[in-house]
């Protein structure tokens, strides 16, 4: 930041022509907006190519038997799957993307506190996808252990675990330093006069999630560190034939991969914290409460990890201990919801794109969360875990929490960051059809799990037909909306009508600047002092 | 009510689904009014009708309230989650064992006179005790019609039991993924009268081991997909491993016994020859030495049914 004076205050960030030219430009970039951006053209493309391995598992699944590819590649395809979409897309997802480019303009930066290190953490990840997608294109098989790499398979099989178990933990460090980076900025660079109990709640979700980032994903490290030296060197920690044991692997897998989950939703509930009261013309209600929530989750979600472990014969004790704390964590997000709607009454609601999404989310998350009850409670759980319910149900929070919030975060936010608007009619038409399939994809599962269909099936027996026949046609309209919703953002971006500064009256710092900002956001370092909140609205 | 899988087999159904309904009850009522509430407050306050909001920073009389009544309520779901649970902890002292044997991919059980069958053979109302033992990586018993799963972790000792309450025959799957042929990782569990169980059980001369659910030769395709005969041997004539099986049943097969080349039929007697002492008789031009003998991993039923499911490979 030493360097301002040089940079000139009337060039958009996108315009701005610095030491390098063209693809340069960006990826030796240090500039966060850029940066987020880097981090946003890369999740597209992994996420399309996740798409594509859903469809095709969906496809598989519209009949019994073999429809086109085997049981191996099945298994290869779900693997992979799962690994992109949560190690690569939502788990770094909201915060890499829009809190990259928003968080230091909502608390009044220039940049984040280490703007090497930020883009130092891109290249990691990038280096991490790599790995991950060399471990199917090259080797002896694609991996196929599902996401979870379950000990003692994922040293048995003998297709290429190595490259993607090594591809997740370098994936992981890109997460610490983010979180490292992004800590730093909020306790050092606050605009003068944003107190904490005066930043938005987007950056209080971040907040809560970074530290979530940098003391969790350590502990998936060390276990894949552990799985890559027993493939290798069978060390025995989890092999019980030399000794070892396989539930501690379960143990330190979800000792991260359950906080995890906050990881990828707080700052989903953080972009819709923003939604809301903007669209609303509304003070947020019961501020306070919306960032005790989050911290309360982000808190008793280190707790919660033995809920994914209730048939793996851990003792009693544990067993209703992590059951009640697992109710106990739905509290906060419940509370979330309830200050969501109370934002909306006697607001005066201007039904936009983002506002559709923020809704849907609502009712999705809310899904989601509700049927997480069912498996939080012990003889249901015993019921349906490793069901095709648990999928709908991490369907409905994973994609439908942060698949929802992050549509709606990217038409919210839009206009700022490619100073155009997008077509909004096409924008709605997208999220209508999207919400469709999205229902009709992922709904058939609650009811095939009570059926008793397990899940990671290849095949299954002819009663559960029919309800496959209706999810597969849903992965299809889902697709379409998906298409038609990504079409239009880079159509808008490149040809939208000019968007104003502040196009939907929203209050927080962002709207301040011009769309697009320039290139260190601020002239002059706003002063908060005079403002009572982040969402005064009048 | 019939929200979950099938028939109510077992003594654990009223407590499982009992939790279920309550739960479910409790969601679908938030679900709903909260969704509805939503959906009116998009009418009722849009910018076109309620041009000005008022300002409301909170209440918190209201978030005492959101918080203290879910909490109740998930302490409530908690407590029929927890009763419906407790029971399966802990099998009755007399309980009938059988140990569930798994490896990649099928279940095999075996009892305590010697007796190891395909399908799980259980007395009606008597409470069954499942011993799990897994060879190689981590299965899972399930039995949606029970209302039971535990895993099946190798290296220890893990239990499951059960009263089933009505006679039938069952679905029991494997639900922790396993690797290649996890989908085709599942078997039957038949209840029997206690009477009829008994005469099973004690009467050596009833060789029955599996249910008959499937026809021999379906019975037969599933079982060599789950132990792997596959991998080596194709069904279409083109060669891997080992020979092919298309068009193997009841033709001549030329092969090498200890060193002498000789013609022999294949029959009956010679695939089960094949599959107990498979280096005994090589076929001319494949290899000794790579496939090892399924002796104890297979019934004598089973080696029927496969056979039964050569035949139909012309």
């Amino acid at each position: 930041m030493q360097a301002s004076s040089k940079i000139p205050t009337d060039v958009s960030y996108l315009e701005y022509k610095g030491k390098h030219k063209g693809l340069l430009s960006w990826i030796l970039s240090t500039d966060h907006k850029r940066i987020g951006l880097l981090y946003m053209y890369s999740m597209m493309t992994l996420f399309l190519i996740g798409v594509v391995l859903g469809l095709a598992m969906k496809f598989e699944l519209i009949a019994p038997g073999k429809t086109i590819m085997e049981a191996k590649d099945y298994n290869a395809v779900f693997t992979v799957h799962g690994v992109i979409m949560i190690f690569m897309i939502v788990v770094p997802g909201l915060p890499a993307v829009f809190g990259n480019f928003l968080l230091p303009i909502m608390i009044g930066a220039k940049d984040v506190a280490f703007p090497k290190l930020n883009l130092a953490s891109w290249y990691v990840y990038i280096a991490g996808a790599f790995l991950v997608i060399a471990s199917v294109l090259f080797g002896d098989g694609s991996p196929d252990t599902g996401w979870t790499f379950y000990a003692p398979y994922s040293f048995k099989t003998g297709t290429n675990m190595l490259p993607a178990i090594f591809g997740a933990f370098v994936l992981g460090f890109s997460s610490i330093l983010t979180g490292l980076n992004f800590i730093v900025t909020i306790h050092r660079l606050r605009a003068p006069g944003m107190t904490w109990t005066k930043m938005p709640l987007f950056p209080w979700t971040l907040y809560g999630t970074a530290w979530i980032q940098l003391l969790a994903t350590p502990i998936v490290g060390i276990t894949l560190v552990l799985v890559s030296l027993e493939r290798i060197f069978g060390i025995g920690v989890f092999d019980p034939a030399l000794g070892g044991d396989p539930i501690l692997y379960q143990h330190l897998f979800w000792i991260y991969s359950h906080p995890a989950v906050y990881i990828m939703i707080l700052p989903a509930m953080g972009a819709i914290s923003e939604i809301i009261p903007t669209f609303s013309q509304k003070h947020v209600f019961g501020y306070k409460a919306i960032v005790a929530s989050t911290l309360a989750i982000a808190f008793v979600g280190y707790f919660v990890w033995g809920h994914h472990m209730f048939t793996s014969g851990m003792s009693g004790t544990a067993q209703y201990t992590f059951s009640i704390l697992t109710f106990l964590v739905a509290i906060p997000s419940a509370i979330k919801v309830f200050n969501w709607i109370s934002t909306m009454y006697k607001g005066s609601i201007n039904v936009q794109t983002p506002f559709y999404w923020a809704v849907s989310f609502i009712f999705v998350f809310m899904i989601g969360g509700l049927s997480g009850l069912v498996l939080g409670a012990l003889a249901t759980n015993v019921y349906v875990h490793d069901t095709a319910f648990v999928v709908a149900h991490f369907h409905f929070i994973v994609f439908g929490g942060v698949g929802f919030a992050f549509f709606g975060a990217i038409h919210y936010w839009f206009p700022k960051m490619f100073g155009r608007m997008y077509d909004s009619t096409w924008a709605n038409a997208g999220w209508l059809i999207f919400t469709i399939g999205f229902l009709t994809l992922y709904s058939p599962m609650f009811y095939l799990g009570m059926q008793g269909m397990p899940r990671r099936y290849y095949d299954y027996l002819e009663e559960f037909h029919a309800a496959n026949i209706l999810s597969t046609m849903g992965s299809w309209v889902m697709t379409l909306g998906l298409v038609i919703i990504l079409i239009n953002l880079f159509r808008s971006a490149k040809s939208g009508a000019i968007a104003p500064k502040d196009p939907w009256n929203g209050k927080t710092l962002e709207w301040t600047v011009p769309s697009p900002p320039p290139v260190e956001n601020y002239e002059e370092i706003p002063v908060y002092g005079e403002k009572d909140g982040p969402y005064e609205y009048k | 009510m019939y929200i979950l899988a099938s028939t109510q087999a077992s003594n654990f159904v009223s407590g499982v689904d009992k939790a279920f309904i309550i739960i479910l009850a409790i969601c679908f009522f938030f679900l709903i009014a909260l969704t509805a509430v939503m959906i009116y407050f998009m009418f009722k306050y849009n910018k076109k009708k309620h041009p000005k909001a008022t300002q409301i920073k909170g209440s918190n009389t209201l978030e005492v309230v959101w918080t203290v009544i879910p909490t109740i309520l998930v302490l409530i779901m908690f407590y029929y989650g927890w009763a419906g649970w407790k029971p399966m902890r802990e099998a009755p002292e007399d309980s009938f064992e059988i140990t569930v044997n798994s490896r990649m991919w099928n279940f095999t059980f075996q009892y305590d006179n010697g007796r190891r069958t395909d399908t799980l053979f259980i007395p009606k109302d008597r409470p069954v005790k499942l011993n799990l033992r897994s060879m190689d990586v981590i299965h899972s018993v399930y039995i949606p019609a029970f209302r039971v799963k535990e895993d099946v972790v190798p290296g220890s000792d893990k239990f499951m039991w059960f009263t089933a309450q009505n006679e039938g025959i069952y679905e029991l799957f494997c639900t922790e993924y396993c690797g290649l042929q996890h989908s085709y990782m599942y078997n039957w569990v038949k209840v029997m009268p206690e009477e009829e169980f008994n005469t099973w059980y004690t009467d050596t001369t009833q060789q029955l081991a599996s249910a008959q659910v499937e026809s021999p030769t379906a019975a037969g395709k599933r079982i060599m997909t789950n132990i792997g005969c596959l991998a080596c041997h194709s069904l279409d004539g083109s060669r891997l491993v080992g020979p092919s099986f298309k068009g193997l049943y009841g033709h001549e097969a030329t092969v090498k016994t200890g060193g002498e080349t000789r013609t022999v039929m294949v029959d009956d007697e010679y695939i089960k020859r094949s599959i107990f002492d498979p280096n005994a008789d090589i076929v001319e031009g494949f290899n000794k030495g790579l496939m090892v003998s399924y002796e104890g991993q297979l019934t004598e039923t089973e080696v029927e049914q496969i056979i039964e499911y050569l035949k139909t490979l012309k």
